[in-house]
């Protein structure tokens, strides 16, 4: 209790102790599997939780380079969506195991190496996700007013590495989304939404303000290919197509379906559906109601070539798209999108960017740069330096490491799932079995490497103020929590405020 | 007819208790549930309130009878009060079924297939939102249902769900696949 921010003094390792009262099964023989998870994100927490569940002698370390736990819940997960970010309640319970510790502002790279964790624990899963952007690489990306959505989903969930953004939302009142996944739905709405409604969610406070103020006032969303390729879900789709007072503008000639879009759909429930509702609000918006005050655009079959400047300007001022058509790729059996050659121009003063995260690489881990995602045989990392691929004893990855930036929450269940049971499997054939000299030592390990970089760690509990702080400064608000957006005062409020 | 569902459901629940515990054998069984019903007490507290409040305290209160087919195979049985869901069943009795985000229809975690046709036809149909929900289940099936949105009624008393599982496949009763 009370712990804060550990100093080195001796007396800390006290507070960590053995497991004890195992029950007189196997796993009581033999000294505690030492598990550390890197990132603290559904799939990190739901590994951890596995573990427990699975094996009476597992102890299981969560490291995170944030100060606050729970990756993409509190980061990614839009501010008007408390109800996905209820699962938070089931990950405390899974870090207030006895078994199961927390260690926030740890930064594996600097300050812990991956090879010192896997000198320190038997088993390390990597669940660090995708905290970089793919890019499109064509002329222009570099100017002012183009980001990735990555950047502006942190910004408005006050992600402190995002706290600088500051987008301008005052200069234009066109914004262009290029994407139309679930995250290009999510900037979309939270740039469309009446802002007093926003005002009772957990969004930062300096994205309400600057969204206020906001002159914005017409939505973009572009994709490369049709409706029937959308890459968004029906109930992020049905939200946004119910936003009050936002007109919906769907070209109906772009609903139409080929015979391959139709097969498509006949093998998709969710393409079917989603397509279902695009035709529906097609129909219903044709009337433009007097109350709309925003316009939401969908615009299908177009891919952007390059960003043009605004006049003698270094911010965006439009966004050059081609029109594209769609062909059968032989080797996928997908169909892309081929540029035809006919441009146009789509005047906005913001980009957003939604065409996928991408994870980064750390030293010594095997990384497939194309995939963006680290070779892995059901979680279990494989390494493909010599000619032989070999599997990295006691290496495992989860989540969007593992199998690339898509999916909801609960696909990192099973993800979960799936690398558990690869190490449960390791450990009955007794992969992780060191002679009795060299045993790992696990969270001990850890803290010995942290004392030796002078790194400050925040516990769980540090966590715990930062949490209760925000929700006191919320209640002032009348919001579910007042979001801490800087480095320096996350950790002070953990460190008992 | 009420009444001999009603009966049949007694003598379920008798059945059950006087079997004892319906766990599996497995070693990590005792920690299994310690976890389970430190994970229920909150969600019960909080989100659940109000869906018992009119069942407790009274004894002879209708129950019905729901088997649990988990993971691994095994099956358990318990009896679930008429308007509880089972979602909140399946926590009350320690049987493994997630509920990410506590039956607040945001996630598709308490995914449960109804292995017989002539059940899931007693169900309403489900809901818009439900269906979103449905659409990124984990092994969808033509029978599948949120567990959070399956309300015992009697209509439903014997009734099959089984948890779906990444390694295992099993026919639905009744169920005809489309051609394709």
């Amino acid at each position: 209790m009370g712990r804060g921010l550990l100093l080195p003094h001796a007396k800390r390792l006290m507070l960590f102790p053995r497991p004890r009262g195992f029950s007189a099964s196997a796993a009581s023989t033999r000294e505690p599997l030492h598990v550390c998870v890197v990132g603290s994100g559904p799939a990190g927490f739901y590994t951890a939780e596995k573990m427990l569940k699975a094996h009476e002698g597992v102890q299981v370390d969560i490291i995170d380079r944030l100060p606050t736990p729970f990756g993409l819940v509190r980061s990614g997960v839009a501010p008007d969506h408390p109800e996905t970010k209820i699962v938070v309640n089931q990950f405390s319970r899974v870090a207030a195991n006895a078994r199961c510790s927390f260690f926030g502002n740890v930064t594996l790279g600097s300050d812990v190496s991956l090879a010192e964790l896997r000198g320190t624990y038997d088993v390390v899963v990597l669940a660090y996700g995708a905290e970089s952007d793919r890019s499109f690489g064509i002329p222009g990306e570099n100017l002012r007013g183009i980001h990735s959505a990555r950047e502006f989903v942190w910004w408005y969930n006050g992600h402190p590495d995002m706290h600088n953004l500051v987008p301008d939302l005052q200069n234009t009142d066109s914004a262009v989304v290029l994407g139309q996944g679930n995250v290009a739905l999510d900037v979309a709405r939270i740039l469309l939404r009446c802002t007093t409604k926003l005002a009772s969610t957990d969004i930062a406070g300096h994205a309400l303000d600057a969204l206020k103020s906001s002159t914005i006032r017409k939505v973009y969303l572009v994709g490369r290919r049709g409706p029937v390729q959308a890459a968004c879900t029906a109930k992020e789709l049905r939200e946004i197509l119910g936003l009050q007072n936002v007109h919906v503008c769907i070209k109906e000639g772009d609903l139409a379906t080929s015979p391959a879009d139709k097969e498509e759909m006949r093998n998709s429930r969710i393409k079917r559906r989603v397509h279902e509702l695009l035709s529906k609000a097609a129909t219903m918006h044709k009337e433009k109601n007097s109350n709309d005050q925003k316009e939401l655009h969908f615009v299908f079959f177009r891919k952007p070539t390059r960003f043009l400047p605004s006049e003698g300007g270094s911010t965006v001022g439009a966004v050059e798209l081609e029109k594209t058509l769609l062909k059968d790729d032989a080797v996928t059996g997908n169909q892309v999108a081929v540029g035809t050659g006919e441009f146009e121009d789509l005047k906005c003063g913001l980009v957003l960017k939604s065409i996928g995260y991408k994870s980064l690489p750390t030293e010594g881990l095997p990384f497939d740069n194309y995939k963006g995602v680290v070779p892995n045989l059901r979680g279990r990392v494989l390494s493909s330096e010599s000619e032989t691929t070999t599997v990295e004893a006691g290496l495992y990855v989860v989540g969007w490491l593992k199998r690339g930036p898509t999916g909801i929450v609960a696909t990192n269940l099973h993800c979960a799932e799936e690398t558990v049971a690869s190490i449960l499997e390791d450990d009955r054939n007794g992969v992780f079995m060191a002679p009795s000299d060299s045993r790992r030592q696990g969270r001990k390990g850890l803290l010995e490497i942290l004392e030796q970089k002078n790194a400050r760690y925040v516990p769980f509990d540090g966590w715990e103020k930062i949490n209760s702080e925000e929700k006191i400064a919320g209640q002032l608000k009348n919001k579910p929590r007042e979001k801490i957006t800087t480095w320096d005062e996350l950790l002070k409020a953990a460190n008992g405020g | 007819m009420f009444s001999r569902i009603f009966q049949l459901g007694t003598r379920l629940l008798r059945e059950t208790r006087a079997g004892g515990n319906l766990t599996s054998n497995s070693i990590n069984s005792s920690y299994y549930q310690g976890q389970l019903s430190r994970h229920s007490a909150p969600a019960k507290s909080i989100l659940f309130s109000t869906a018992t409040s009119s069942h407790e305290g009274s004894e002879d209160k209708e129950k019905i009878s729901v088997t649990f087919v988990n993971k691994d195979g095994s099956e358990q049985t318990i009896s679930v009060p008429v308007g509880m869901s089972m979602l909140e069943a399946a926590h009350e009795n320690d049987i493994e079924l997630e509920g990410a985000c506590e039956g607040s229809l945001a996630c598709s975690t308490c995914h449960v297939i109804v292995m017989d046709v002539k059940h899931y036809n007693k169900l309403e149909d489900p809901t818009d939102e439900e269906n979103d929900m449905l659409d990124l289940a984990f092994g969808l099936t033509e029978t599948s249902r949120l567990g959070c949105q399956v309300i015992a009624k009697p209509e439903l008393d014997g009734v099959r769900l089984a948890l779906p599982a990444a390694t295992r496949n099993f026919a639905v009763d009744g169920f005809v696949p489309k051609p394709h």
